[in-house]
């Protein structure tokens, strides 16, 4: 298939508000069969606690390991504003 | 300066200027033992050194100050202030603008004004010659020989051909980060600007502009939108957020603010800094304060209607309403009680029952209760019961006028009533009247501001404490605790003395008080026996329901002491009424309370310590005799003994059969809440761990032990 360009069909995670942290060890448990990317789809949640930001290190952890490229979808300034403290944000891409 | 700093009156030698100077001067100065303070407003290592000299510093930091252009905004205003602030000493303010991020509805628009004003937009291949050359490749910050420079000289460094006014060069940008070099601080007149498609995708921007090497110092917005700039104020972390106006001029201040002029920006945390204030001379200053004194805040609040004797219930005609809702509980119903209630209810009120089933509510309950008040419009609530159903109708009260009240957050402690930090809503969105009719001589808490409750989906007991759940009108009618049983006369009345012992030793008492306190003391001395022994007798029931709400007037406003923090530690544990828990306890604690304290508890009220002589005077206001201090405070513990014997209480916690064991087994427990209930805090004598182990052993083995100090212990003055 050398040469040709795939066109490949990101996993797409929606996430609760009301699970987030749930949700994230979901997403986590479902990077083997990402193929490459998964989309995490945050429009529904409005803040994170610290317990979710754990998770999402963790899960940024196993990216890493797994070359899995992980994007946030729809995450809000508030939200962003806490990712970039603790210095989460150069490591996920962002989807507006 | 230094000339007119010494004209004035300044020491000689205030000011002193190394002209030229090297790294090793700044470290010995910083180091030296004269300099008692260093401000160190310049690069990062020299504010990293004088942090790290161990002397008291002022530091701050660099910027990177992000500015939002939004749509509202007043462009020709905003493009003037920008280009006023960027050209200001050809940029070398760190405050001033370095990113500007526009609405792209007003892109094009916004970068027109800015070119007929002066300013060079640079394209695509202009951008990136540009970005290469005035920063760093390798360091990733601007190369210091572009600093300070005009507009057309950077740009002839870079062999660009601009007009010779040219005041300004603008690099559009796609993005922050070393990907887009521009993006970074530029001390120099060359601003990057960046077109935002949505007020989130710029707000974002501005966060990574902000975190790209400037939290804490200076951002910018321009906006008319009063919710944007409140957002961008919140997202952003800097110590100054400056609104429609210039970054650096207006950082600076005192030109289009009000913030204290300065050259040297305090960054916060964020920058390393130990301030975000505008750093000026108020910083060099050791401000001395010499605290007075000031007597605490006291007041006496009690419901503004009080009726009481025999009959007093027909007051209730006085009280107009359309829908009341009678709280109560089920043996007061059936014994005909509420009937007697509903009789002096004004013929045209719609009146409805609702029944507590627990004699202790919970949560739920009490919910339920506001469910039917908001069904019935309640605008009046008669409680007709003991303490519990008095403290479920304040909750219900509380929760009917005021939905978002938070229980839990509202039951938080505190040390000081007059000095929480949560306050109760004063928002309503009903209002309803509260009567309490007490059933109990006692508890008093148709005329307190404490509710407690039960919690049974937490475990626990939420106990409330403010003047906006006294009630408003109490009904104190002897008819209505006639019937008391023996047991429960004793156990009240003895509740009741409890309560106006402690608040006349509290740190909180007062004269107002202390009138209260004293008149219930007398009145449960010469009527309790009697009401016990004679159930009918009309006198004493009165006088002694009288006296209840007089010592709750008195504890409303003074609250209690260590006898109750001990009566609700051990009556929880093993299941005792509270009143005869208090009275387990109260021997003991006078004694305990009349001794040198081994720790006094801060008390602004009160002048020195008061406790024994209060009891003292109850002694003597009881003619109980005895020449010293040392020998009233005995009197007065043995009368209480004779009195506790004539209403034939257990002499000791052993006596209810509990065994020395099992005592022991729960001391850790009974000790540890005994030491969090908040009851204590107003107590004279601040109570320690072993002290209330100590008592709790004491009321174990029983009463006749209590020992009072000796007077040459006291502080008789």
């Amino acid at each position: 298939m050398d040469g040709l360009n795939m066109a490949t069909i990101a996993e797409w995670v929606r996430i609760d508000a009301e699970r987030v942290i749930e949700g994230l060890q979901d997403a986590r448990e479902m990077l083997d069969s990402a193929n490459g990317e998964l989309v995490l789809d945050f429009s529904s949640v409005r803040r994170i606690d610290a317990g979710a930001v754990t998770a999402l290190q963790t899960l940024a952890a196993t990216a890493d390991e797994k070359t899995v490229k992980v994007v946030l979808r729809g995450v809000n300034i508030e939200m962003y504003k806490v990712l970039k403290l603790v210095k989460l944000t150069r490591r996920f891409s962002f989807l507006t | 300066m230094y000339e007119a700093a010494v004209k004035h009156g300044a020491p000689e030698g205030i000011f002193t200027c190394l002209e030229s100077h090297t790294l090793e001067d700044n470290a010995y100065l910083m180091q030296h033992k004269d300099i008692g303070l260093i401000d160190a407003t310049g690069g990062p290592s020299a504010v990293k050194a004088a942090y790290s000299s161990g002397k008291p510093a002022l530091g701050v930091g660099p910027g990177n100050t992000p500015v939002y252009l939004e749509k509202t905004a007043d462009v020709s205003m905003a493009v003037v202030d920008i280009i006023t602030s960027k050209t200001f000493d050809n940029g070398t303010i760190c405050a001033s603008e370095q990113t500007v991020v526009i609405d792209d509805e007003i892109y094009d628009v916004v970068l027109k004004k800015f070119a007929e004003l002066g300013a060079h937009v640079c394209n695509e291949k202009e951008t990136e010659l540009l970005g290469r050359t005035v920063i760093d490749p390798g360091t990733g910050f601007m190369q210091p020989l572009a600093v300070g420079q005009k507009a057309t000289d950077i740009a002839r460094m870079i062999g660009l051909r601009v007009k010779p006014n040219t005041k300004l060069l603008i690099a559009p940008i796609q993005g922050v980060g070393r990907e887009h070099p521009l993006s970074v601080e530029k001390l120099f007149p060359v601003l990057s600007v960046y077109r935002a498609k949505s007020v989130d995708e710029a707000l974002k921007v501005c966060v990574d502009v902000n975190h790209a090497g400037g939290l804490g110092h200076t951002a910018v917005i321009f906006s008319r939108n009063d919710e944007t700039i409140r957002r961008f104020g919140e997202v952003i972390n800097a110590g100054r957020i400056i609104v429609n106006s210039p970054g650096s001029i207006g950082a600076l201040g005192g030109v289009y603010n009000d913030m204290v002029p300065t050259f040297s920006f305090g960054c916060g945390t964020g920058g390393g800094n130990s301030t975000t204030d505008n750093i000026n001379v108020y910083h060099y200053l050791n401000i001395k304060r010499v605290a007075r004194r000031t007597p605490a805040h006291m007041w006496f609040r009690v419901p503004s209607q009080i009726y009481f004797n025999m009959n007093a219930v027909e007051n209730l005609r006085r009280l107009p309403s359309q829908s009341t809702i009678i709280v109560t509980n089920p043996p007061l119903e059936q014994f005909g009680l509420v009937d007697i209630v509903r009789r002096y209810i004004p013929p045209e009120t719609h009146v409805h029952v609702s029944v507590i089933p627990d004699a202790e509510p919970e949560v739920s309950v009490v919910m339920q209760g506001v469910e039917a008040l908001n069904f019935y419009k309640a605008d009046q609530i008669i409680a007709l019961g003991g303490g519990s159903v008095i403290d479920a109708a304040k909750i219900m009260k509380l929760k009917y006028e005021s939905p978002q009240a938070d229980l839990e957050e509202l039951a938080a402690p505190f040390l000081d009533l007059r000095k929480r930090v949560i306050d109760f809503p004063t928002e309503k969105v009903n209002r309803a009247r509260l009567i309490a009719i007490s059933t109990t001589s006692g508890t008093g808490s148709e005329v307190t501001p404490f509710a407690v409750l039960t919690d049974k989906e937490r475990g626990c007991k939420v106990t409330l404490a403010d003047y906006s759940l006294s009630p408003d009108v109490a009904i104190v009618d002897p008819q209505f605790v006639m019937s008391m049983p023996k047991g429960l006369t004793a156990d009240t009345g003895i509740d009741c003395l409890t309560h106006a012992l402690e608040a006349g030793v509290s740190i909180y008492a007062s004269a107002y008080t202390d009138s209260n306190a004293m008149q219930a003391i007398r009145l449960v001395f010469k009527y309790l026996p009697i009401a016990y022994e004679q159930p009918q007798n009309e006198e004493a029931r009165t006088m002694m329901h009288n006296a209840a709400c007089i010592a709750a007037m008195a504890f409303a406003n003074a609250s209690v002491g260590v006898n109750h923090a001990l009566a609700h530690a051990f009556g929880a544990r093993f299941h005792v009424a509270h009143g005869r828990a208090n009275a387990l306890m109260l021997p003991h604690v006078i004694a305990y309370n009349a001794a040198v304290p081994s720790k006094f508890m801060p008390s602004p009220n009160q002048r020195g310590y008061t406790a024994h002589q209060k009891y003292a005077l109850v002694s003597d206001l009881l003619g109980l005799g005895g020449h010293t201090i040392e020998e009233k405070v005995s009197n007065l513990v043995t009368a209480i003994e004779r009195l506790l014997d004539q209403l034939a209480f257990p002499r000791s916690i052993a006596a209810m059969g509990i065994s020395k064991e099992d005592f022991g087994l729960a001391m850790p427990e009974l000790v540890k809440n005994a030491f969090d209930d908040p009851s204590g805090r107003s107590n004279p004598r601040m109570p320690l761990v072993s002290e209330l182990e100590e008592l709790f052993w004491s009321a174990y083995k029983g009463r006749g032990l209590a020992k009072v100090a000796s007077a040459s212990q006291q502080q008789t003055s």
